[in-house]
């Protein structure tokens, strides 16, 4: 088990490297300039952009502006926004958390939707519960998250003015309100995004219990007599959700993208909103940093996966 | 206009028979800004106006806060290094000029105690040196007091190369000295009739010295205060983060009494325009909703909920149609548009003469831009048709059918002109945005009828506005026939805007297309007359070589100005605002307040 950890992450290495190469490549060949503001400014002479390219070592060939992006990298030194004028991690660690209120609320409320839902479904399948709740997850993750989002923000902060949809990431204000108020903008994003996501679990959930909930050691617990709970939770349930751990943990990175959208229509200041602000302005340092980091989700989220379903599945054996 | 004309309007100001704002508007219609309008009346000794603002509250503070919505949020607040808009008004929350400019184009004292003028002594009758006395009392927000080695301070931070400040071009000509604590001398290396530009209004914030002598040139990036400006303003820093939001409270020693009104603000970044404006006119989550570049119908439509107001400020923003004096179809020494070709149709006289008949201006305003826009002919130096306001410019298919006929354009079988074998056919390109795509359409509609085959094109904006210099389609290299984008005359001189169309600034190979003059548009006697502008020690000739300048370009149609883009934000009913063309949104945050 050990020595196949060390090997994965011993991959993970190459396939680090090979991911900052082609990103830093395809941004160094990306037309835009970070300071085209400047040079479209008249009053703004030509050597003030001119030297700060060369500040910034703008000017070198890529190979060398890659080189000194990686060995800074390596000593924990993310790069300095062009654009900000801070270092990139300073930017990063300030909204990072804020996507990760967000994400994590909204997998939670997917997770509340989709286990009892699909649970529930599958044990009756085909009955009227099972049809309306196909219908609505179809509809659920059929819908992108931009559209249900501007329909949410339509319906209960214009029509109803119930909700603000303005993201606030600091509230002034203390105790209970505080609370209050966080819940109250946090609503909308976290159910746009938990019931996308709720939706297409809801599916796995039903289909892995379908395909448990046949087999014959289920017949032979429910002939000893057990409640029909017990039945369901402890023996169909557990060998079911093998399969859905893995996805979840596989998912984990796509919500993080998807995430950026949402993060745009409700003003949400997380990584997401960061990354797109920096694409605009060809802000490339914060641009690496946060696509590296969307790198490193990805193939940590997969080795978790991995991991977890040799523990929850002991069939699995590691070599 | 000539100079002698120039002088008499001057006159008439100085004799009381011409209001001010109307002396100003005139010369705005000849392509002069309202900033130089106001400084040709300052040299002549036309007192400065002193704007009067109707100010109501009687206290400091108890106004709650004010919550502003910026669809661009501010990623850093050192006005030295603010490259966009967003990050001056940022900053212009904590930091304040010396004087600003408001809509009028009025000098307005901000941390002096008057405008330097001939009358006051702070104006050196020949131009060369004007003396800027600080309002006593001021303190910086730790409590330091601002004095005179705080501008010599900025004057030395911003022109040192190795800051790499954005507004090194405002400082790097002049010397500042000292005279008493509360007194400087900004002195000119040459006669500059536009004096107030270096401590003056975006580009003129002051820094404390305290707090960035240690951090000059360049270890300017490295100083705390770029996160957490320490100011003179009426709010002092609470919070920051980098293109989110920006958070002040009320400075309770500002140097203005019963101001601000507020007890706090709160500037608001990220999203796009339209929801801002949703959020201002139609649920008034936000206070103020800052330009909103959103179709005039969606916002009459947010408008209708009686929640909050559209401001419209009219500025200096153009929307033109640029022409293209080279042959973008050849290539020369590696690069299209060699300013040795010459376009093979629009060299044509008549092909320009025709092209400005055919935009349909009325349309275009009606349809697209209705409040945000507004049909010009600016640019059009007429006496007599500058007094109607609708005849500056002219839609007449028939007229450009007539002119093509004229000029030997023969229709051929398929209905498209023809001369000399060459086919009339133009390609015309614009940054992607509905408005401007929906202007293409109005001009090929109008084309087609005058037998001109118009193809149309659209680039990203990111691309288009880019100085990349690998990617063919930016508006620098302008490798097209025809090119519509706005440009404004955003600085309060227009000396540099009027570099765009001198020979030595041609956009080329050779300065990586760095160069101002996109439309390779040449004429020695412009060339002359500009450089006779720059070295013209006397304000009114000056504005009359400008005035001269602009009527070149546009009699020879180089640029169809198509309309006028103003300032266009949102804001609830109740708040009550300061806005100006030719400063910063918060150049006079320290008057807002709230109605009760």
């Amino acid at each position: 088990m050990s020595q196949y950890l060390l090997r994965r992450l011993l991959i993970v290495v190459p396939s680090l490297l090979g991911i900052s190469v082609v990103l830093f490549t395809v941004l160094a060949l990306a037309p835009g300039d970070p300071f085209e503001e400047l040079a479209a400014n008249p009053s703004v002479p030509p050597e003030v952009a001119a030297a700060l390219r060369a500040k910034f070592g703008l000017d070198d060939p890529i190979p060398v502006r890659y080189a000194r992006w990686l060995l800074a990298m390596l000593q924990g030194n993310w790069g300095f926004s062009f654009v900000s004028r801070v270092d990139v991690d300073v930017l990063v660690l300030q909204r990072v958390w804020t996507t990760l209120f967000v994400i994590g609320s909204s997998q939670i409320l997917a997770l509340m939707i989709a286990l009892p839902v699909g649970v529930y479904a599958a044990t009756r399948p085909y009955s009227i519960f099972d049809q309306i709740s196909s219908t609505l997850a179809f509809i659920g993750f059929s819908l992108p998250t931009f559209f249900t989002g501007l329909l949410l923000i339509l319906l209960f902060s214009i029509t109803l003015d119930w909700l603000p949809f303005v993201y606030r990431a600091d509230i002034a204000a203390t105790g209970w309100r505080w609370y209050w108020e966080h819940v109250r903008q946090s609503l909308m994003p976290v159910a746009v995004l938990g019931l996308a996501q709720g939706a297409s679990w809801t599916r796995y959930v039903r289909s892995a219990v379908l395909d448990v909930i046949r087999l014959d050691y289920v017949t032979t617990a429910r002939s000893k007599g057990l409640a029909e709970r017990v039945v369901v939770v402890k023996h169909v349930v557990r060998n079911a959700l093998i399969p859905v751990v893995t996805l979840v943990a596989l998912q984990m990175p796509a919500i993080f993208g998807g995430a950026i959208v949402t993060e745009q229509i409700f003003r949400i200041p997380g990584i997401g909103s960061l990354l797109i602000s920096s694409i605009l302005a060809n802000d490339t340092p914060v641009i690496m940093a946060v696509t590296f980091v969307f790198a490193c989700l990805v193939i940590t989220f997969n080795l978790i996966a991995d991991i977890l379903y040799g523990w929850l599945d002991p069939r699995i054996a590691y070599r | 206009m000539d100079e002698r004309e120039l002088r008499g309007l001057i006159q008439s100001v100085k004799a009381g028979k011409l209001s001010r704002r109307a002396f100003v508007r005139r010369l705005a219609a000849v392509g002069l800004t309202a900033p130089l309008a106001t400084q040709l009346l300052a040299q002549a000794g036309v007192a400065n106006a002193n704007s009067k603002f109707d100010y109501k509250p009687t206290k400091r503070g108890g106004g709650g806060t004010l919550k502003t919505l910026f669809w661009q949020g501010a990623t850093l607040l050192n006005p030295h290094f603010a490259v966009g808009t967003k990050d001056q008004e940022g900053s212009r929350i904590f930091y304040e000029p010396l004087a600003a400019w408001d809509n009028d184009g009025n000098l307005v004292p901000i941390l002096v105690a008057e405008i330097p003028s001939i009358e006051n002594d702070g104006l050196a009758a020949d131009g060369m040196s004007v003396v800027w006395k600080l309002k006593p009392g001021v303190q910086w927000h730790d409590g330091k007091p601002v004095t005179a080695d705080d501008l010599i301070f900025n004057w030395e931070f911003a022109c040192d190369p190795a800051t790499a400040s954005v507004t090194i071009g405002s400082y790097k000509e002049i010397s500042v000295e000292k005279i008493d604590t509360l007194s400087v001398r900004v002195r000119f290396p040459k006669p500059t009739p536009f004096w107030a530009e270096a401590f003056v209004g975006s580009r003129g914030m002051i820094i404390p010295k305290h707090l960035f002598d240690a951090y000059r040139g360049e270890k300017s990036r490295d100083a705390p205060a770029n996160l957490h400006p320490v100011g003179t303003g009426p709010y002092k820093i609470v919070e920051f983060k980098p293109g989110d939001v920006v958070k002040g409270m009320l400075n309770p020693h500002y140097h203005m009494p019963n101001r601000p009104f507020f007890d706090s603000i709160e500037m608001k970044g990220g999203g796009d325009a339209v929801s801002a404006a949703r959020a201002v006119l139609q649920t008034g989550e936000y206070d103020y909703a800052w330009n909103l570049q959103v179709e005039d119908e969606i916002l009459t439509r947010l408008e209708a909920g009686g929640k909050g107001r559209v401001n419209i400020i009219p500025g200096g923003a153009i929307e033109r149609i640029q022409l293209n004096s080279a042959d973008p179809w050849t290539e020369v020494d590696g690069e299209r548009a060699h300013i040795s070709t010459k376009h093979p149709l629009l060299s044509d006289p008549a092909v320009r003469q025709a092209l400005a008949m055919l935009v349909d201006r009325a349309a275009i305003q009606d349809h697209i831009y209705g409040r945000t826009g507004t049909a010009t002919g600016n640019f059009v130096n007429n006496p007599e048709r500058f007094r109607s306001k609708n005849t500056t410019w002219e839609f007449n298919v028939d007229k450009a059918n007539a002119v093509l006929d004229a000029g030997g354009w023969a229709r051929g079988t398929d209905g498209i002109r023809v001369k000399g074998g060459k086919r009339l056919k133009l390609v015309f390109q614009t940054s992607i945005n509905a408005p401007r795509q929906k202007t293409q359409a109005i001009v090929k509609q109008a084309c087609q009828k005058a037998g001109i085959d118009m193809e149309l094109k659209s680039v990203t904006a990111s691309v288009f506005f880019s100085s990349d210099v690998g990617n063919p389609d930016t508006y620098a290299k302008f490798y097209c026939d025809l090119q519509m984008y706005n440009t404004g005359l955003g600085q309060p001189d227009p000396q540099l805007f009027m570099h765009q169309y001198v020979s030595w600034e041609i956009s080329n190979k050779a300065n990586k297309w760095q160069g101002r003059n996109v439309t390779r548009w040449v004429s020695s006697a412009y060339d002359d007359t500009l450089r006779a502008a720059e070295s013209e020690l006397d304000p009114i000739k000056r504005a009359a070589l400008f005035i001269k300048l602009n009527d070149m370009v546009v009699m020879d149609h180089a640029v169809i100005p198509v309309v006028a883009r103003p300032l266009v934000s949102g804001s609830i009913k109740k708040l009550q605002v300061q806005l100006s063309a030719w400063d910063n949104t918060f150049w006079n945050l320290r008057e807002w307040y709230r109605e009760t």
